[in-house]
């Protein structure tokens, strides 16, 4: 097992590099000149001469990608121009409000999925299955934004029930519990729309698998040794249908650190996502490529613990 | 019996009857459609889009206002019988600039497709035919595209090569972002399929005939791919409209004057919008959702219909 992971961290390092090339390339397309940024407008173009080359950007292209990638690797990711700070100390300040939100939906969606799952598989083609059929395909065809605006709309605008966007109350300066309430007062409309979306593909996973394992021989053996139903369900059938389901929750972990994007900006969350888009309208380009390369990351060690764990459940996945 | 006394009607009756199951023998296609149209879910999806489809193709005749036709003394007024979904801030009739919004979102939807399926196909056509270390090269490459992160990448592309282009050209930009950042899965799902096909004996065949490798793949073995390929282009449709209202929502995709559902609802940028003009943003939003839906249970539906072994439990 060691030495299968092993080998899927090492075919990793390529994919990394080439993603970092590609999206250094593409941050290196941007228009305009990050001098002219960040240098003082009254200054002469011997002084931007100057500053261009103490960034070294007159060295050739895979001079600066090599130098950059040095840096990186060493956790320097450069200044960031928006907050002016270095970029390594600013993503921290912003990481733990998507992962607060995330959790919680986490959590929260796999709280109903599991159940409704089990539920929709035990009793197919009944009224719940069909609802949840209807449920699931509104919940992929709906943007999240647009469910968002509704969400504000309905509850913020006209109910005035919870705060239209934002994580505190500004000027409150609440403390303990009070922050506590405040800070969960602004989350309910965001994460009701994460949870809906992510609703839609759970249920179905979580179904699919149950009814693999009830259309299992062992599942009839159990049922014609005459075992009540619900000893059939729970115990023979939940179990087996369990192993693909914690799969999929341990492989989501890394994405609880990466930021909704849209949706943190349409309820101005301060997470990662609304920082990405904030870098890119203010073109803080050092930032939008850490943040790129971030949230890469996170997708490939979200794939590779899937691998290692698909390899876990079923051995026979590792020979190739 | 019959036969030994009179051989010559035996062997009429013989033919007449394989005439008739000849008659009988369905094309592969005609079965697809019969399966497809007792799927009324299905069915449900392929008219309502059908009705979508007519209603923006439609646009130029259903309303009488043009989508950039300003009245500077008209802005902002709720739904009347002149104007069915009111007029922005610049007096343009709303339900015009919805219905063009959707021609510009179904575009986007199908070129950015069309760019994924070409890709995919020859990506997927070429590395499942030669297997080998081509095969291993373009799957790492696959690999690689699939493990951007969609949104934050294009959301950076947009930004770094859309600032130099008009309002005009953003459309094509947004096309090819979602359209090249979204082949992998196609070309997987078709390389998987010639790994198994090229080893009929039609390929061999082919190939003793001495034709060129380019045209087996395209002329032999791509057809014989085209279900898989219609369904999951058909759902990609859906992801590729709702990929381009997320970015023209951000103001990274198509941008005004030019109308798309996605931008269309950026009004609610304005605070005062959001809450007291709700015919300037739930439109355009309700649009999406019925597009989205719509192709998604057709896509099903077809999925069904073309692989019926594939269906969900």
């Amino acid at each position: 097992m060691l030495k299968y992971i092993l080998k899927r961290l090492l075919h990793l390092i390529p994919v990394v590099i080439i993603i970092s090339i590609c999206i250094f390339c593409i941050v290196k397309m941007a228009p305009g000149d990050p001098v002219g940024a960040n240098v003082d407008p009254r200054a002469t173009a011997e002084q931007k001469a100057a500053e261009r080359e103490r960034l070294g950007l007159t060295k050739p292209l895979h001079i600066q990608y090599l130098k950059w990638l040095e840096r990186s690797i060493k956790g320097d990711f450069g200044e960031s121009y928006l907050y002016k700070q270095p970029v390594s100390e600013v993503i921290p300040q912003f990481i733990w409000n998507s992962f607060l939100l995330n959790v919680v939906v986490y959590i929260i969606a796999f709280l109903i999925a599991i159940p409704v799952g089990i539920m929709t598989a035990v009793k197919q083609y009944s009224k719940t299955d069909n609802f949840w059929a209807i449920f699931s395909i509104i919940g992929i065809s709906m943007p999240s934004f647009f469910f968002g605006l509704l969400l504000i709309y309905a509850f913020s605008v006209k109910l005035n029930w919870f705060p239209m966007n934002g994580m505190i109350t500004p000027g409150k300066n609440a403390m303990g519990f009070a922050k506590f309430v405040d800070v969960i007062k602004h989350m309910v409309l965001p994460a009701i729309v994460l949870t809906v979306g992510s609703l839609a593909g759970l249920v179905r996973y979580t179904r699919t698998s149950m009814l693999e394992v009830i259309n299992e021989d062992y599942i009839r053996t159990a049922r014609s040794k005459g075992l009540s139903e619900k000893v059939v369900i729970y115990k023979h059938a939940f179990r087996n249908a369990l192993i693909p389901i914690i799969t999929l929750l341990g492989f989501s972990i890394p994405g609880l650190f990466s930021g909704a994007v849209i949706l943190e900006k349409v309820f101005v969350w301060p997470g990662i996502g609304n920082v990405l888009m904030d870098a890119i309208n203010a073109r803080d380009y050092n930032m939008v490529m850490a943040l790129n390369i971030f949230f890469a990351l996170l997708t490939l060690l979200g794939n590779l613990l899937a691998d290692i764990g698909y390899a876990l459940v079923d051995p026979r996945v590792k020979v190739e | 019996m019959n036969n030994n006394l009179e051989p010559k009607v035996g062997s009429e009756t013989e033919n007449s009857s394989l005439e008739n199951k000849v008659d009988n023998i369905e094309s592969p296609w005609n079965m697809v459609y019969k399966r497809f149209r007792k799927n009324k879910i299905g069915m449900f999806g392929f008219i309502m889009l059908l009705i979508i489809i007519l209603l923006v193709a439609l646009a130029p005749i259903l309303t009488p206002y043009g989508p950039n036709d300003m009245d500077y003394s008209n802005t902002n007024k709720p739904p009347s019988a002149a104007h069915i979904l009111g007029t922005d801030e610049l007096g343009r009739d709303y339900l015009t600039r919805v219905l063009y919004g959707g021609r510009v979102s179904m575009k986007v939807g199908v070129f950015a497709v069309v760019i994924s399926v070409v890709l995919g196909a020859i990506v997927g056509g070429i590395a499942g035919y030669y297997g080998g270390w081509v095969d291993n090269i373009l799957m790492r490459i696959s690999e690689i595209v699939m493990s951007f992160p969609f949104l934050p990448l294009a959301i950076t592309i947009s930004s770094v090569v859309g600032t130099s282009v008009p309002p005009e050209g953003k459309m094509y930009i947004v096309m090819a972002i979602i359209g090249l950042l979204s082949w992998p899965g196609l070309a997987r799902l078709i390389r998987g399929q010639i790994l198994s096909l090229r080893e009929q004996e039609f390929v061999l065949a082919a190939k003793a005939m001495g034709i060129k490798d380019r045209k087996i793949i395209a002329r032999h073995l791509l057809p014989n791919t085209l279900g898989y390929i219609i369904v999951s282009a058909t759902l990609e449709m859906a992801s590729a409209i709702m990929s381009e209202a997320a970015l023209s929502y951000l103001g990274l995709g198509v941008t005004p004057p030019v109308p798309t559902w996605g931008n269309l609802i950026q009004s609610t940028k304005d605070l005062y919008t959001l809450k007291n003009r709700a015919w300037l943003w739930i439109p355009p939003g309700i649009c999406i959702i019925l597009a989205v839906m719509s192709i998604n249970l057709f896509g099903d539906g077809l999925r069904d219909a073309i692989d019926p072994k594939s269906k969900v439990l």
